[in-house]
Parts: C-alpha cells; sequence; structure tokens
C-alpha cells in the first residue's frame, strides 16, 4: 500500500488543477465572453440599478401587484441569499393551516372573488424564489389588479398575456407567468413613480405599455 | 396524467437510449487504452501527468493492489475536503467571509463528496466560500465518479479476462476516466447550462432593490450572534423592513454539470436544481435530468462492447430501463391527485391549461408536476440525489417512489459505474437463482460461480440493509435522533428512513425536513456513506480478482443464456424481490400507513 501513497498524492493535486482550477476558469470565462447576461444572473438593471433578476421572484401583497407563489425563506420571503422550501409533509397539520391563511388573504384582498383559487398560489415553492405563477394564478388576480390600479381589465389582461411564458419548444414544462416582470410592466403602465431612478424614462423604454 | 406529461416522459426516454450506444462506444475504446484520435489532443498531457506521478502507463494490477491505490486516493481526498472546510475563513475567494464549517459538519460533507453520495447537511451559499466549492466539490464530482466508473471497469475486465492475475491500472483508469469522457462532457453540459440562465461568475453576490419591501418579523441576536429567547423561551423577534435582496449568485454551471454527469447531486445552492440559477428552464431541466442517467445507461453498452456481446449490456440496461418506466406513471399519479385536506378549502387542483394542478407545494411553476416526479425518479434511480422538487412534501405515495428506487439498491442505473456493478452482482445472484432450479453449477459470460463468488455477492446485497435499517433504528429510538423531525406521525419516521437509507445507497437526496445539520446526524450519516461506499468496492474488487483467474467455460445446452427477455425479467424479479422483502416492513411504517390514513 506504501507505494501507492506517492501516485494518490501528486494524482490528487494535478486532477485538483485540472478540474478544480482549470475546469471551472475555462467555463466561467466562455461563459462571460459569450453569455454575459445569462452568467451574471439575468439581471434587470433600470437607470444603473438592479432592481431584480429576471428569474428571481420578489414578495408581493399589495392588491395593485399580482402575488408570485408563497414562499418559505426566512428570516423573509425571496430571501435570495437563503434559499429554501417549506418541506411540509402533505398531512401535516401545519401545511393546511399556512394554506388556510393564504386563501384568507388573497379572499380579503379581493372580496367577493368566488372562483376556487389555483393551488399553486397557496403552496409554497420548491426554492422559494419561484419566479412564476400559473397563468391560472394571473387570471385569478387580473379583477383585483385593475380594481387597484383603476385600469381596464382587458389592458391588464393583454399585460399578462405579454408576459406569459409558452412551453419551451412549445412542448417542455409548464406555461408560466413571470411575476416580477409583470410588475415591473404595471408599473410602467400606471402613473406611480414607484422605480428608483426617474420614472418618465422607464416609461418611455418600456415596450409593454398598454394604451390607456 | 395528461398527454404532455407522458411526452415529455417519453421524449426523455428516446433521448437517452438514442445516446446510449455511441457514448458507450467511446468509453469502451477510452478503458480499452487503444489508439484513436482524441489521443492526438489530450494524450500529450495524460502522458505528462503520468510523468509526475512516476506511474508506469501499461503496467497492470493485482485486485489487492487496485484495491489499496483507490483506497490511498480516496482518503487523501477526503483529508484535503476536510482541511478546506476547516480552513476556508482563512482562504482566498470567500467574497462572503463564510467562516470555518464545523467539524462534524466538515467530515460529513467531506465524507459525502468522497463517496459520490453527495449528501447535502450544508447550505451551499450561506456555509461554503467559492474555493471550497471549487477544490473541494467539484474536485470530488470528478474523481469520485472517475474512481466508480474505474471499479466497475475492473469488474468488467474480471470477466472478460481468462486465466488472467490482473485487472488493469487504477491510475490509468482514473486519469483516462476524468480526462477523456467527465471532463469534455461537463464542459459541453455547462455550456448548455449557461445560455438558460444558470449563473457562472466570480463576482459577490448582487443587491437588488425590491419592487415593494417586505415587512417581517427579525429575529433579535445578542452580540455573539446567537438568537435571544423570550420568557416562554421562543427566539424573540422584532419588526424589520426589507427593501433589498441579496442574489446569491457565485461559479455554479461548472458544478452542476458535473454534479448530475457524475450522478454527484451536491447543489451549488442549498435547494439545489429547484434554485432558478442552478435550473433556470425547462431545457436546462431536461439537460440536467439528461445528464443524469446518460453515463450510468452508456456504461451498459460499454459493458456489452468490452465482454465481446453486445447482447449483454443491452439486456441489463433493458432491466433498468423497465424498472424505471415502471415505477415514474405511479408517482405521477399520486403527484397529481393532489391534496385532499385543499379539497374543503376551495383550492383548484385540477391539471388543465392554464396550471399544472397536483400536489404543487415544493414544486416549481416552470417544472410543474410531470418534470419534478420525472426528475425526483430519475435521481434516485441512479444515484444522483439532486432535487428540482422538495420530496418531503410529495404525496406518502409519491415519495415511496423515490425511497423506494434507491432501497432497490441504486442498481436501476445507479451510480456512475457503482450501479452497473451492483447490477452485475445482481445478475450473478440471477443466474445463481436459475441455477438452482436446475441443479446446476451456475455461470454467467463462460465464468462459473462458485462459493468464493456468491460469498461476495452476499456481502455486497446484505452491507447496504444492515447500515440503513440499523441507523434507522437506533435514530428513531434515540432523543437525538427524534429532535431532528420537522413533520409528525408516520411522515417523520419516513424522513429518518429516508436520510439512512439516501446515505446507505451513496444517493444524497433528502426529505430536507428532517434536520440533519447536528453531530449525531452528521457522523452517523457519515459512517453510513464510508462503509457503502467503500466495503462494497472492496468486495466487488475481490470478485473482479476471482473471476480474472477462472477459465472460459462454453456455453451447453444447460447453460442460462443472459441476453433473453426471459433472464431481463428474472433480474427484473430477483431485484425487486430481494428489495421488496428487505424494505417493505420499514415502508409500510412510514409511506403506506401515511397513505392510509391521508
Amino acid at each position: 500500500m506504501r507505494e501507492q501513497i506517492r501516485p494518490a498524492l501528486t494524482m490528487l493535486v494535478i486532477l485538483t488543477v485540472l478540474t478544480g482550477l482549470v475546469y471551472p476558469l475555462a467555463v466561467t470565462g466562455l461563459a462571460q465572453m459569450f453569455f454575459p447576461d445569462q452568467a451574471n444572473g439575468s439581471l434587470i438593471v433600470h437607470n444603473g440599478h438592479v432592481i431584480g433578476s429576471k428569474l428571481i421572484g420578489q414578495f408581493f401583497d399589495r392588491p395593485e401587484y399580482f402575488w408570485g407563489r408563497p414562499s418559505a425563506t426566512a428570516p423573509f420571503p425571496y430571501n435570495a441569499a437563503a434559499s429554501g422550501g417549506s418541506n411540509l409533509g402533505p398531512t401535516n397539520p401545519v401545511l393546511v393551516e399556512v394554506a388556510k391563511a393564504r386563501v384568507t388573504a388573497l379572499k380579503a384582498a379581493d372580496p367577493g372573488n368566488q372562483t376556487p383559487i389555483p393551488v399553486d398560489l397557496v403552496t409554497a415553492s420548491g426554492s422559494g424564489l419561484d419566479p412564476h405563477i400559473s397563468p391560472a394564478a394571473a387570471e385569478y388576480q387580473v379583477k383585483r389588479v385593475s380594481r387597484a390600479r383603476r385600469l381596464d381589465e382587458s389592458a391588464v389582461r393583454t399585460l399578462v398575456t405579454q408576459h406569459t411564458e409558452e412551453r419551451q419548444f412549445g412542448f417542455l414544462g409548464e406555461r408560466r407567468v413571470n411575476v416580477l416582470e409583470l410588475n415591473l410592466a404595471l408599473e410602467g403602465a400606471d402613473s406611480g413613480a414607484r422605480l428608483p431612478g426617474s420614472h418618465d424614462e422607464w416609461a418611455a423604454t418600456s415596450n409593454d405599455r398598454p394604451s390607456r | 396524467m395528461t398527454l404532455n406529461s407522458f411526452g415529455q416522459i417519453g421524449l426523455f426516454i428516446a433521448v437517452l437510449l438514442a445516446l446510449v450506444k455511441p457514448l458507450g462506444w467511446y468509453i469502451a475504446r477510452v478503458y480499452e487504452g487503444q489508439a484513436f484520435w482524441p489521443d492526438k489532443v489530450l494524450g500529450p498531457l495524460e502522458r505528462l501527468i503520468y510523468r509526475c506521478c512516476g506511474v508506469r502507463q501499461h503496467d497492470e494490477m493485482a485486485w489487492k493492489t487496485y484495491a489499496a491505490a483507490m483506497l490511498v486516493f480516496n482518503a487523501a481526498g477526503l483529508v484535503v475536503l476536510y482541511a478546506l472546510q476547516r480552513l476556508q475563513g482563512f482562504l482566498p475567494l470567500n467574497p462572503e467571509g463564510l467562516g470555518i464549517v464545523s467539524a462534524d459538519l466538515a467530515f460529513n460533507t467531506a465524507a459525502s463528496f468522497t463517496t459520490n453520495t453527495n449528501w447535502q447537511a450544508y447550505g451551499g451559499e450561506s456555509t461554503l466560500s467559492y474555493l471550497t466549492q471549487m477544490l473541494g466539490l467539484t474536485v470530488q464530482n470528478f474523481v469520485s465518479a472517475a474512481t466508480g466508473m474505474a471499479i466497475l471497469i475492473a469488474l468488467i475486465r474480471g470477466l472478460a479476462r481468462r486465466s488472467a492475475t490482473t485487472i488493469g491500472n487504477f491510475w490509468t483508469d482514473l486519469v483516462r476516466g476524468t480526462l477523456y469522457v467527465l471532463l469534455p462532457l461537463s464542459l459541453f453540459w455547462a455550456l448548455l447550462l449557461v445560455p438558460q440562465g444558470v449563473v457562472q461568475t466570480f463576482h459577490s453576490y448582487r443587491t437588488a432593490t425590491l419592487l415593494q419591501p417586505i415587512g417581517y418579523a427579525k429575529p433579535v441576536t445578542d452580540v455573539t450572534g446567537q438568537p435571544v429567547l423570550d420568557d416562554r423561551g421562543r427566539p424573540r423577534t422584532e419588526p424589520a423592513t426589507a427593501t433589498e435582496q441579496l442574489l446569491a449568485v457565485g461559479p455554479a454551471a461548472s458544478q452542476i454539470a458535473i454534479k448530475q454527469l457524475g450522478t454527484n447531486g451536491g447543489g451549488f445552492f442549498n435547494v439545489n436544481s429547484a434554485h432558478p440559477f442552478e435550473n433556470a428552464t425547462p431545457w436546462s431541466n431536461f439537460i440536467e435530468v439528461l445528464g443524469i442517467l446518460l453515463i450510468p445507461a452508456a456504461l451498459c453498452y460499454t459493458f456489452g462492447a468490452m465482454v465481446g456481446d453486445t447482447r449483454q449490456g443491452w439486456s441489463v440496461l433493458a432491466a433498468m430501463t423497465i424498472l424505471l418506466i415502471c415505477f415514474v406513471p405511479f408517482g405521477l399519479w399520486a403527484e397529481q391527485s393532489g391534496n385532499p385536506s385543499f379539497v374543503a378549502l376551495e383550492i383548484d387542483q385540477q391539471p388543465r391549461e392554464g396550471q399544472a394542478g397536483g400536489n404543487m407545494e415544493g414544486k416549481e411553476t416552470r417544472f410543474g408536476i410531470a418534470n419534478s416526479v420525472l426528475w425526483s425518479a430519475v435521481t434516485t434511480a441512479a444515484s444522483n440525489g439532486s432535487v428540482n422538487s422538495m420530496h418531503d412534501s410529495y404525496a406518502p405515495l409519491g415519495g415511496l417512489v423515490p425511497l423506494f428506487l434507491m432501497q432497490l439498491g441504486e442498481v436501476v442505473f445507479g451510480g456512475v459505474g457503482s450501479g452497473l456493478y451492483g447490477m452485475i452482482v445482481f445478475a450473478i445472484v440471477a443466474v445463481f437463482v436459475a441455477g438452482l432450479m436446475v441443479g446446476r453449477t451456475p455461470e454467467y459470460l463462460g465464468k462459473k460461480i462458485e462459493p468464493y463468488e456468491m460469498k461476495m455477492v452476499s456481502l455486497l446485497i446484505l452491507i447496504m440493509p444492515l447500515v440503513v435499517l440499523g441507523l434507522t433504528a437506533i435514530a428513531v429510538v434515540t432523543e437525538s435522533g427524534t429532535s431532528s423531525i420537522l413533520n409528525p406521525g408516520a411522515h417523520g419516521f419516513s424522513e429518518i428512513l429516508y436520510a439512512y437509507t439516501s446515505q446507505g445507497n451513496n444517493n444524497g437526496s433528502a426529505f430536507a425536513g428532517l434536520n440533519v445539520n447536528t453531530p449525531f446526524y452528521s457522523l452517523t450519516g457519515g459512517i453510513a456513506m464510508l462503509i457503502s461506499r467503500f466495503w462494497l468496492a472492496i468486495p466487488t474488487l475481490a470478485l473482479a480478482g476471482s473471476l480474472a483467474r477462472k477459465k472460459f467455460v462454453p456455453a451447453g445446452p444447460g447453460t442460462l443464456p443472459t441476453h433473453t427477455p426471459l433472464f431481463v425479467a428474472l433480474l427484473v424479479g430477483v431485484i425487486l424481490l430481494v428489495g421488496g422483502l428487505t424494505f417493505l416492513p420499514a415502508l409500510a411504517l412510514g409511506p403506506i400507513v401515511e397513505h392510509f390514513l391521508m
């Protein structure tokens, strides 16, 4: 066994350099050269400020915004520095309590909406950072958002359609709506200046602005 | 269970099977060591490595030398990975200033990665520095996979050679597997993932201004960072507002590529491939899930090619594929049915065009039910263990699928190399059972199976259940075991059984509600992983050595052909029987009783 020690140690050093340094550096170099946007986190930049990532959801609970999936990250929802799911089992009473509280919150924000609530709006995502909701979950919220913003339902629905991603290649995955991008487009369509930096510039650069 | 679900799963199986022959043929060439075109590019580098290490490329090893080299190399890797974690606070490439990893957690993670398990007791973005992830985890992702392949190739040589004393050279097998197979494939895979949005950067975490600030209850900590408790012993909180989001990024794509291809499974981020930066789109999901089974499936063809009868490889692959295909629709049905306790809340769980429906707790919208269930079955059929949804939140029978697939001994595709050598062991059991039926000495691929082989095979089959069930039993009767449980009742038992099944089979997936970052779970889990990797590798190499020494027996009229549908059925039956007899009682206490309570 002793004669194997020298090859073992030198081999470990060489393979460490090769697979632990050369390989990740090569991938980083190529990624930064050819796909810098994606490699750096698909950031949404507005007036030099990073205001989010296309791939990471944010928390919304005001009636004028579309709400995303419930998030189980700590200490606050959608904490992108500590991803996590709820891990609640299907028969855990806490799971039902959490879902019940979410149903109550959705109904309180939108009294009179009697349609059944799509399941993705009451269940926590796996990552706690899911940027998407199902088209059904968006449709459920259209009336509430348009009422809160005093916008035409059809205008809001048009925005939802514009931010609905189809199945990839028409086949893979599920249809989905990007919540943060949809809400940013709503801000662009609305007159409220909630975005950092000058609002007019945002509105001017937004392609998604519907006619009012 | 929509048409599209079956379409996506069917496409996956079809693409996988189409890639088996070309890649399997290529891998066979790599290990046979004959000259072929990639030598022109990588040959000089390969020979340079041998010269630096003082390895003579064409020196063959007997099985004991081969095993010694493998053990010394892996022990060195274990020590280095442990040291890296303990020292990361003083080392560079740590932009977030992450501190020293605790001793028990560092041991668990080191054992986890050197054994190709990649159990995640750590939270990637909050525990490990970029340097530890690269020099520690990524390196072990490569070499533990290359070690698994080397052991398999040694066993195949044992079957293929006649009256030989040696089974190859561990160092050349290790280097060639890494250099010619794993590195080029990973580079290609990583560059497929980045355009989809998988991050690859050395930049520190990014800060984004939130569109809507979040009010939340912030835990109060004292000067040492420990939580302050109130009168009733609960952590005290104060109201706070978050206006910014810290986006964890890093060199993820390079690690994810090898984590999938090497059936490793340890994620860059805490939630693994459920994290949008680790698995951004349905297409990245397809690439990643394909990566899990690619090499284990291709190795079946390599096996057939190296023993000189490709039908032998196809029959083993058929058994694996049949077992996988049986389990996926069952999981799909369980998850698509949704949660019965949501019905009273008027929640819409019906699958239709606008939503995936079903049990969406712990699942991502872009993957829905079909891609989550497919991944959960594939990742546990192979000993990968990465996740794109939280298995702990699956319906009881949906969670039974990944649990039972692991309990079959990680032979349904299994780990890179280790899956197929486990499968060959089951094939030997199958011919042995058939031999008993007709009262004839069993033989496999022209090698007589005698008492020594059967002893090694029995060891291989018995060690795993002993470790899994033994440790589960200890955990459920001790306070340190049960205090980590998140979900009450039968589900809590499932969490513990899942944890030891996963580590005892070098899988690494988890029912993540169980808090395993405790000294008890770190230590027992670490030991389970080491036992089931190396106490299985050594009998496998002993088997290889003993088979290599044997003469070739030409097939006679009483020989059971091992390339026929009959043999495939026998093999599937033996695997289900052994796994079922061993684990059904435990499963009855966990997921099955929970299903009837739901």
